[in-house]
């Protein structure tokens, strides 16, 4: 055979695998964006949610209005971070946690509130928010872990540098979040 | 567990379309050795396989395309109206979004026995339907564990196979049994006396192999669905862990399950197999036998407490839970 027609042969083959990792990689990538769009929904409803939740108890509780000055703060701060990065964006949503769960605390010490229909309608609304947001990002970080291995892998990162394929942040939980949130209904 | 839970889901998926071959292959197989008996020529037989595969993959098809409607209708469950209970709608779209799939329909029972099934071809086509004691009995995280549960079966495509296989177990079983009777009537003497000598021999080997075949193949293929069925209960429940992180709400709903005395009237012996935990009670002590559709509740729950680190429970909270497999 023709050694001109072996070199071809190769080069069409090993131009076909670049071309299936390339793609490859772009669905990874493309994952990646996916599963963050799905966390963005959620956390906007959490944050359309906070205004009546705020609303609901401000008459009850005249006395702890630090509480919920906090939250509403830690909303704004974290409506704010949302053009900052999935590392900025996950650290003001965890204040913003923080903050619900120190209200809800708080909620436990007033009979009238705790019996509140809209105030129980409420409460569940945003335990499942945060369970969705959290369990959102437990998809995105093991979409983010998969790409990030995937480029760093050999074949793989032969192609990934030279196409500008970089590494993802993860959108950081913080230390105790892969429990359920201490949101108690009973 | 060896591999990510992709890998469990494609594995599921060729062992799925492997078995679902097994079983047509069966069907064919008994086909043929029953149409031989019959006609005494591999023309009949070959005829007789033809009609056996194309009823078996009808049926297939109908249940792959009807049959979550038709198991819906018999469990008599009504599509649930979202204002009317909201938590559960919320705790379903919770692990929908963490199995990473579309959300299912939901469906509730009218029944005070708690129990939940999932059925549907695809994640895309599925539904889930809970029992309204189920609801009543259930804290929010013991929900999100049983959810946790169905909603693994339809991500790993648990419910496809449970459609498909269960209605081709079903044609083998109804061929069979058509043939046993057809015999038993004396259906199978008339053709064979018409028959030379040679080939009469051959069908006499072949009449001995179709009842051979037609007691054992429905026996056979009804062990390998259940086992099949065992094992991905348990794959469930660890995949129902693995969405929620909460081992602990998964436990305590299954131990209350068990504890419950009351009986699930809608389900029988066609859909035992769908169910959270096996909704026909019985009183007697033969838990991993051959013919349960689930492994027995004492051994799921030892199973997640592995995952916690506890050690198993001791014989007397054993004993409390027994009562049902």
């Amino acid at each position: 055979m023709n050694p001109l027609i072996v070199v071809l042969i190769v080069v069409l083959i090993l131009a076909a695998l670049v071309v299936a990792i390339y793609n490859g990689l772009v669905q990874r990538r493309l994952r990646i964006d996916e599963a963050f769009a799905q966390i963005e929904v959620q956390l906007k409803r959490r944050h359309d949610l906070i205004p009546n939740l705020v609303n609901a108890v401000k008459g009850y509780m005249g006395f702890e209005q630090d509480v919920l000055t906090q939250v509403t703060q830690a909303r704004a701060n974290a409506v704010a971070a949302g053009a900052q990065g999935p590392a900025q964006q996950a650290q003001a949503e965890n204040v913003l946690t923080g903050a619900l769960r120190s209200l809800f605390a708080v909620v436990e010490n007033y009979p009238d509130l705790k019996a509140s229909t809209n105030v129980l309608e409420l409460q569940e609304q945003l335990t499942t928010t945060e369970n969705q947001i959290s369990f959102s990002r437990q998809h995105y970080n093991a979409t983010v872990l998969d790409y990030n291995t995937s480029i760093a892998t050999f074949p793989n990162a032969l192609i990934a540098g030279p196409f500008g394929f970089t590494k993802r942040e993860f959108f950081d939980a913080e230390p105790e979040a892969a429990e359920v949130p201490v949101v108690q209904l009973r | 567990m060896a591999g990510t839970f992709y890998d469990q889901i494609s594995a599921n998926r060729r062992n799925s379309l492997f078995l679902a071959l097994a079983v047509i292959l069966l069907l064919a197989v008994l086909g043929f050795a029953i149409g031989y008996a019959i006609s005494g020529r591999a023309a009949g037989a070959v005829g007789a396989v033809v009609i056996a595969v194309i009823i078996g993959s009808v049926a297939a098809l109908g249940s792959y395309f009807g049959g979550d409607k038709l198991v819906l209708t018999v469990s008599d469950a009504k599509e649930v109206d979202p204002t009317s209970a909201p938590q559960l709608m919320n705790v379903v779209q919770e692990l929908a979004i963490a199995a990473n799939i579309p959300m299912p329909k939901v469906y509730l029972i009218d029944d005070t026995a708690p129990n939940a099934f999932a059925t549907g071809r695809d994640p895309k086509h599925a539904s889930v339907a809970i029992t309204s004691g189920l609801l009543q009995k259930l804290d929010r995280e013991e929900l999100q564990g049983v959810i946790g549960h169905e909603l693994s079966h339809v991500r790993n495509f648990d419910i496809r196979f449970a459609l498909i296989v269960g209605v081709l177990v079903g044609s083998i079983a109804l061929l069979s049994d058509f043939f046993l009777r057809f015999t038993f009537w004396g259906g199978g003497r008339r053709s064979s006396s018409d028959s030379k000598g040679g080939a009469n021999a051959l069908q006499a080997v072949m009449f001995v192999v179709a009842i051979v075949l037609a007691i054992l193949a429905p026996i056979a293929a009804r062990a390998v669905q259940l086992a099949v069925s065992r094992q991905r209960e348990y794959l469930a429940d660890a995949s129902s862990v693995d969405l929620t992180r909460n081992p602990a709400g998964l436990e305590r709903a299954l131990a209350i399950i068990a504890e419950d005395k009351e009986v699930l009237e809608v389900a029988n012996r066609a859909t035992q197999h769908l169910y959270f935990t096996n909704p026909i009670k019985k009183f007697e002590e033969r838990s991993s036998n051959l013919w349960s559709t689930h492994p027995p509740i004492v051994d799921r729950i030892n199973r997640l407490r592995q995952l916690t680190g506890e050690g198993p429970l001791d014989a007397t909270e054993t004993h409390e839970l027994a009562g049902l497999d």
